[in-house]
């Protein structure tokens, strides 16, 4: 019975994995950008939320509605001042500027709150939970990744079923066809981050209710979204709630067998799927 | 008819090459002449310098972008103290030893990454120094998640004076430093350097012309981590105590050397020396100021990324394309007109 916990709480955590990664999916989708500043972007977000809802005596849950806007207007505003620059053939630039922003994110932070670590308080709905038979379910646990089904379904149907998600595909196919046909490439890359940041707000205020966080807790944020990006297969996005999913429950059976291997298992099945799955479980597009 | 010939050197990389040697003979005798505090900080600079010259030639040369080169200087560190604390092996040759396995550790590794393409691959190498250090902090004889200290004996083992133990540590550091400067510049004026250019410029004209280019990049990669392995054993070798985190550090072990990498000039040999050097003489007059120095490296990293994306050296060089190094070939005898 314990494995059969371990295994609902894992699953349930891979929707937070899966909001980590939609964010990362999505903007690879459209502009084959990896922002290795995700995760910092993810903690920056929490720590905005920490902000907004002490100064305002909000419940974070509602900080929401403050934290989400201003992460996706700060993604428009750094794809067309610093991204928008480094895009074309060669993908060392914007993997190096994102990179760089990371440490710069990580050490503002530092600077900004300390090192110690912090934590949302949301009250009681932390700690709520409810019984099914035998096993008990954490109601924000639930709440997440139900938030994370919903995200990932309200993304597939933006992308295939509104004229943003159309521009999107266009600029994803052939982004010089896409301007001719009179798409501002800048702006769509623009409203693809601020749309990836926006998620990733999301992501960053549940991070930050669920575990305490501090400025250095980005970098395995980002290598978790990613595993569950690969996992899950490249321009998937239900693979790659799929893939969280997967990643979620290795870390919770992990855990289970000793503490000490819950990061660890993870990144073992990873590597696992790697070996044997090289383009992830449910692929879609080449990287 | 006028006699053409090819030659690499220029008067330029001639006397470049007479200065460096000059300036190396001058380094060698520091340790008679440098007092303990600049010795130790010269020794960090070459240490450096063969890490960025590193990172150079796996991303600059054979485009394998990684940020996950800690993991070499972690298991480096790791693999000479357990060579000389469990093996009992001498100091001096617990480097190499080290060096061996961690190259060794390398090709499996190589075999499985490089399945991932361009920035993924950037992080599937941040993931393999991840397990590296979870999987090191769960190994209780070299203290687990809190580290260890090398112990004294062994320390002695490589002298019995303080003094002469910090001469050695340096001369191993420059040591390391000429090696590693040595062995990429020997490697890309070989056969497969050229291969290795030809890649870098154009993909897919290198491999219809028949190189193989899985092959060259994993040979570069396993020498990288192997280098970057005996770098790490040195490192520790100094700092003469280890723990996971200090060990498989992504801010000291990667971070620092890109922003080295990316001011002094990518893709060139002369980019990363330029580098550490400037990234010193940052350090040593910004450090009183703790975090704002990375920031201000972050700052500067991006802003020669999106203005001058050639880095220092680059615009130094300019368009003629000076080289202090004789690598590329260059057509003798040619004037300016009817060529």
């Amino acid at each position: 019975m314990d494995w059969i916990n371990a295994i609902i709480q894992g699953a349930l955590l891979g929707g937070l994995y899966a909001l980590f990664a939609a964010g990362l999916s999505l903007i690879f989708g459209v502009m084959r950008l990896v922002n290795i500043a995700h995760g910092d972007l993810i903690v920056l977000s929490a720590y905005v939320a920490l902000t907004t809802s002490v100064g305002l005596g909000l419940n974070p849950l509602l900080a929401l509605v403050i934290v989400v806007p201003v992460m996706a207007a700060f993604g428009y505003a750094l794809q067309r001042l610093i991204l928008n620059r480094t895009m074309g053939d060669d993908l060392l630039p914007p993997l190096l500027v994102t990179f760089g922003l990371s440490v710069i994110i990580q050490n503002a932070l530092l600077m900004g709150y300390s090192a110690d670590p912090q934590k949302l308080q949301a009250g009681p709905i932390e700690t709520a939970s409810v019984s099914l038979g035998p096993i008990t379910l954490g109601v924000m646990p639930v709440l997440v990744f139900a938030v994370a089904v919903a995200v990932i379904a309200g993304l597939q149907w933006m992308f295939y079923r509104t004229a943003l998600g159309r521009a999107f595909r266009a600029t994803s196919d052939r982004q010089d066809i896409a301007q001719l046909m009179g798409l501002n490439r800048a702006h769509v890359f623009g409203l693809a981050m601020a749309l990836s940041l926006a998620v990733t707000a999301l992501a960053g205020v549940f991070l930050g209710i669920r575990t305490s966080f501090d400025p250095a807790a980005g970098a395995s944020r980002l290598i978790f979204g990613f595993e569950a990006v690969i996992i899950g297969g490249l321009g998937n996005l239900w693979g790659t709630l799929g893939g969280g999913v997967i990643l979620g429950i290795a870390q919770t059976l992990g855990a289970k067998i000793n503490p000490g291997y819950q990061i660890l298992a993870g990144h073992l099945v990873f590597l696992l799927i790697l070996a044997i799955r090289p383009r992830g479980l449910f692929p879609r597009m080449d990287g | 008819m006028r006699d053409l010939s090819v030659s690499r050197s220029t008067p330029a990389s001639t006397l470049a090459m007479a200065a460096l040697g000059a300036a190396l003979l001058v380094m060698f005798a520091a340790p008679w002449w440098a007092g303990r505090a600049e010795l130790r900080l010269f020794g960090e600079i070459f240490l450096y310098m063969s890490l960025a010259t590193l990172w150079n030639f796996l991303a600059g040369y054979a485009g394998l972008v990684s940020v996950g080169q800690q993991a070499y200087v972690g298991l480096g560190g790791y693999m000479f103290f357990a060579a000389t604390m469990f093996w009992g092996l001498n100091p001096l040759l617990a480097l190499p030893v080290a060096a061996l396995i961690g190259a060794a550790i390398s090709a499996p590794v190589a075999a499985l990454i490089f399945r991932l393409r361009g920035a993924y691959f950037a992080i599937g190498t941040w993931v393999v120094a991840e397990v590296f250090l979870l999987t090191f902090a769960q190994v209780t004889s070299l203290g687990g998640g809190s580290g260890t200290s090398l112990p004294v004996g062994v320390v002695k083992g490589l002298s019995e004076s303080r003094d002469g133990r910090e001469a050695l540590i340096y001369w191993l550091a420059l040591g390391i430093a000429v090696l590693v400067v040595g062995a990429v510049f020997a490697f890309l004026r070989s056969r497969r350097g050229v291969a290795l250019t030809a890649i870098r410029d154009n993909e897919l004209a290198a491999k219809s012309l028949g190189i193989d280019i899985w092959w060259t990049k994993f040979t570069v990669y396993v020498v990288t981590a192997g280098l970057t392995t005996l770098v790490g054993g040195l490192i520790f070798l100094q700092k003469l105590r280890i723990s996971p985190d200090a060990a498989f550090s992504v801010n000291d072990w990667t971070a620092v050397v890109i922003f080295i990498v990316v001011i002094g000039g990518i893709g060139t040999l002369e980019g990363p020396i330029l580098g550490t050097l400037v990234y010193f003489a940052l350090r040593e007059t910004l450090a009183d100021y703790g975090t704002i120095y990375l920031i201000a490296l972050g700052v500067v990293a991006i802003a020669v990324m999106l203005f001058a994306p050639k880095g220092l050296w680059g615009l130094i060089r300019g368009h003629r394309g000076t080289e202090l190094f004789p690598l590329s070939r260059r057509v003798r005898g040619l004037t300016e007109k009817g060529q």
